[in-house]
């Protein structure tokens, strides 16, 4: 029978100083499936992955490639042995040309041109052959990420890979761009190739892959036929808990208009308009999410919004105008205001990762009467209030004396949702609340903005995660190049629409 | 001004220019590859004092070049080692070598020489000689372009024609060749690199090689070739101004020449003319000799556009995890 696994690892193990991120991990993978790795967060996938590609040296175990045993000391090892990988993270010089991207590090002599006449041709054949088609000799910086991710590819194919691992490929994507670049995997398996495919999302594994291995702290839980498991059980697997996958929550019940925008435009500093002239209102009691493709003005919004950018036109809270470029168009003016803002990137925006989550807990309201004791701070009333904060919110380790970034995503969230949701606002804007967030966190994260929702505070949610406005907002606006594309309820859309919606089809005909 | 002072000024520029050109380029391999490297000055300057010491005492100025320039080497190898093994902060390396190279030379060279830090001067073979390029004799004589040729392009040391070929060299180095991607690269996304199998750390190291090299080779041109002998801090602020002319070149080699055949031209004036009468007013000395500085500052502040510098520079490479 039986042809060798395409990969095959056996025992791995991997300590960083007393982290034991990859714990005694075998697998083995068939050539020509796809097979996903799923797990949170931190659950050392791609420690596993980068150990595969030879950037990591593991502990202990060894690495089987069709059968025979190799050893990856570095990435060059990796390559050899027919390895691929394209990270979460492109590793592109990005004032280089695609073609010069592709021949880097695997150059056919000490002269540049005939190894890029030879590319160039080789190029052309890839394109054809898997529906790989990119200008070769555009700029990395000139095109778009979906292009980015395809020369990452074509990097690997370029270098004969067999096997190829994906980290996170569709975080990037829209979900038109990631519908396109599941069918390339689907073409690339049907030509014999392997693919390992590491997510979160387990809609993802669902949908493209043969198999899949969970993995959780380090440790590999299980590994099973796809067709063989649901989401539900993947979940569970993953946390190692039962976890409530849908948001469960009863039908808003609007009340005033708490937030009331008309012709909003932003300008940034490099003269671009990234806003439009947008108007929306969002009311008491009600979730309004903004779903887009990164990069189409929303982030502008929730700085407007917020106090941290200025724009023009008319933004009212609760009736009354607020100011958007004078003295009090500043974030402490906005607070004040009851808008409570959680910013998209949490670690730049919303907390200062070499403070210690106490002091986290106080900023932006810092000048609280609650926190002062005569000229100084009242430090123990702060640490108290935060340790309160961090018991409510579940934060993990419960410990207010650490400094922000020793906490994971979801739990540096946790910090910056509770300092923001306990000041009672009327209004919360909330930017990418689960970006980086693992699935046990996620939960709590979205029962923490329904409970607010049901306590009569208007929402403004912005995610570039479909799957999540669709769960969790009462209406969706979609925004696509600073303007909104329209309006619809979760219940009579689904993501196709909103795709297009995002990509700037309005959608009114379908 | 008559059209032989004006050759002579060039003759002079071309002269002044070398030692920047050769710092300049040192620069552009070190910070293309992602080192920044404000240790130029030092480097150039140990090279200065050993190629100086060494030609006097071996009475050869070939065993001078090669002793300035692995001085030179050896500072890079303490940059190199600080900041690429040691991913420490590239300026204060700079910064200490620098100091370094100041405090050692006129030390060593009082221990050695006893003539309050300087080297004995430096004849016949110990020096650099000039070289008479064919036929300038036979062409001086053609009007315009004849002096042009024989006074200003021929009549100089070695080391100034080595100083131009390295230009165009530089120039196929980077763009023509793999090491030049892969080096362009490093400064730009070492990650990049490093995930397409190929070694951030021996390729700067590489990088700051030629850079010490490089250095090695202004150095010994100031004390054996423009000057001679090795006079404490003879360089005089060269290694920074060849950063300010790296930046003006936008860290491209072509453009490099010229920014540092400017600097030099400005300082073959200020030498040329101690003040100078404009008619209006006179510039007074002071002013024409801080002229090259002044214009550093001018650039240095941003005056000359857009300059992008690479992406990597100056960060020390760890790999993510």
């Amino acid at each position: 029978m039986s042809t060798a696994p395409a990969i095959e690892l056996k025992g791995i193990s991997k300590s960083f100083g007393p982290v034991q991120a990859n714990k005694d991990i075998s697998i083995s993978v068939m050539p020509g499936t796809i097979h996903g790795i799923i797990g949170e967060n931190g659950a050392g996938k791609s420690t596993l992955m980068s150990i595969l590609y030879g950037f990591y040296k593991a502990d202990k175990g060894e690495v089987y490639i069709s059968g025979k045993k190799t050893m990856i000391p570095d990435s060059q090892a990796a390559i050899a042995a027919g390895i691929g990988m394209v990270f979460q993270h492109f590793k592109l010089v990005e004032n280089f040309t695609v073609l010069e991207n592709v021949i880097l590090g695997a150059e056919d002599g000490a002269m540049l041109a005939p190894s890029l006449r030879k590319a160039r041709k080789e190029l052309t054949a890839l394109a054809a052959e898997y529906e790989l088609n990119v200008d070769p000799d555009a700029l990395i910086e000139d095109i778009g990420v979906g292009m980015q991710q395809r020369v990452e590819i074509l990097k690997a194919l370029y270098r004969r890979a067999d096997i190829l691992i994906l980290d996170e490929p569709t975080g990037v994507l829209t979900p038109a761009e990631a519908d396109q670049l599941f069918r390339i995997l689907h073409r690339l398996k049907e030509e014999g190739k392997t693919i390992i495919l590491i997510t979160h999302k387990l809609r993802e594994i669902m949908e493209a892959t043969d198999t899949v291995s969970v993995m959780r702290r380090g440790e590999m839980t299980a590994t099973v036929k796809t067709s063989e498991t649901s989401p539900e059980h993947l979940a569970e697997l993953m946390v190692g808990r039962k976890v409530l996958l849908r948001v469960d929550k009863e039908p808003a019940t609007p009340g005033e208009k708490v937030l009331e925008v008309e012709n909003l435009r932003v300008v940034d500093a490099a003269g671009v308009e990234r806003v439009k002239g947008i108007s929306l209102e969002v009311r008491a009691g009600e979730i309004l999410g903004i779903a887009g493709v990164a990069g189409n003005g929303q982030s502008e919004l929730l700085e407007v919004l917020g106090g941290i950018e200025n724009g023009t036109g008319t933004i009212r809270v609760n009736g009354q105008e607020l100011d958007l470029t004078g003295k009090f168009s500043d974030a402490r003016s906005r607070r004040k205001r009851g808008i409570a803002h959680v910013p998209e990137d949490r670690q730049r925006e919303g907390l200062i990762m070499d403070f210690k989550a106490w002091e986290n807990t106080a900023f932006g309201y810092d000048d609280d009467d609650a926190y002062q004791a005569g000229l100084l701070m009242d430090n123990a009333a702060i640490r108290e209030d935060a340790q309160g904060k961090i018991e409510r919110f579940d934060v993990r380790p419960a410990n207010a004396e650490l400094e922000a970034k020793s906490f994971s995503g979801g739990n540096q969230q946790k910090i910056v949702l509770a300092r923001e949701i306990e000041r009672d606002p009327d209004l919360l804007l909330i930017g990418q609340p689960t970006r980086g967030v693992d699935i046990g966190a996620i939960e709590f994260i979205h029962q923490q903005i329904v409970a607010l929702r049901d306590k009569g505070k208007a929402i403004l949610l912005v995610s570039v995660e479909l799957e999540e406005i669709l769960s969790l907002a009462d209406r969706v606006a979609v925004i696509f190049d600073g303007q909104l594309m329209g309006e619809r309820l979760p219940s009579e859309t689904d993501e196709k629409e909103l795709g297009l919606m995002m990509a700037g089809m309005t959608g009114e005909t379908t | 001004m008559d059209y032989l002072t004006i050759i002579q000024i060039f003759d002079s520029a071309l002269r002044l220019a070398t030692p920047l050109l050769f710092a300049c380029l040192a620069g552009l391999f070190s910070e293309r590859a992602g080192i920044f490297d404000i240790g130029l000055e030092g480097k150039m300057l140990i090279a200065a004092f050993f190629s100086a010491a060494t030609a006097y005492s071996t009475g050869s100025v070939w065993m001078g070049l090669l002793a300035g320039v692995g001085a030179s080497l050896a500072l890079s190898a303490i940059h190199g080692l600080a900041s690429i093994t040691f991913r420490g902060n590239q300026l204060i390396s700079g910064v200490a070598i620098n100091f370094l190279a100041s405090g050692l030379t006129v030390l060593i060279g009082l221990s050695w020489f006893n003539l309050g830090g300087q080297t004995p001067s430096l004849n016949g073979a110990a020096r650099f000689q000039s070289i008479e390029l064919p036929f300038a004799e036979t062409l001086s004589a053609v009007p315009i372009f004849g002096p042009l040729y024989s006074e200003v392009l021929s009549g100089h040391t070695f080391l100034v024609y080595v100083a131009l070929l390295c230009v165009p060299l530089t120039w196929y180095v980077l763009y023509r060749t793999r090491f030049g991607l892969r080096l362009r690269a490093v400064g730009e996304n070492p990650a990049a690199v490093d995930t397409a199998g190929i070694s951030v750390v021996a390729l700067r190291y590489a990088a700051v090689a030629i850079c010490g090299v490089l250095c090695g080779l202004a150095g010994a041109y100031l004390a054996t070739g423009l000057g001679a002998s090795f006079v404490k801090e003879m360089t005089a602020g060269r290694g920074f101004i060849a950063l300010a002319a790296l930046i003006f070149a936008k860290w491209r080699p072509w453009y490099a020449l010229y920014a540092t055949l400017l600097f030099g031209l400005l300082e073959a004036i200020s030498n040329r003319y101690p003040s100078l009468d404009l008619g209006v007013v006179t510039l007074p000395s002071q002013f024409m000799q801080a002229l090259p500085y002044i214009l550093t500052v001018v650039i240095l502040a941003g005056f000359v556009g857009k300059a992008v510098p690479p992406r990597a520079g100056g960060e020390p490479y760890v790999k993510e995890r």
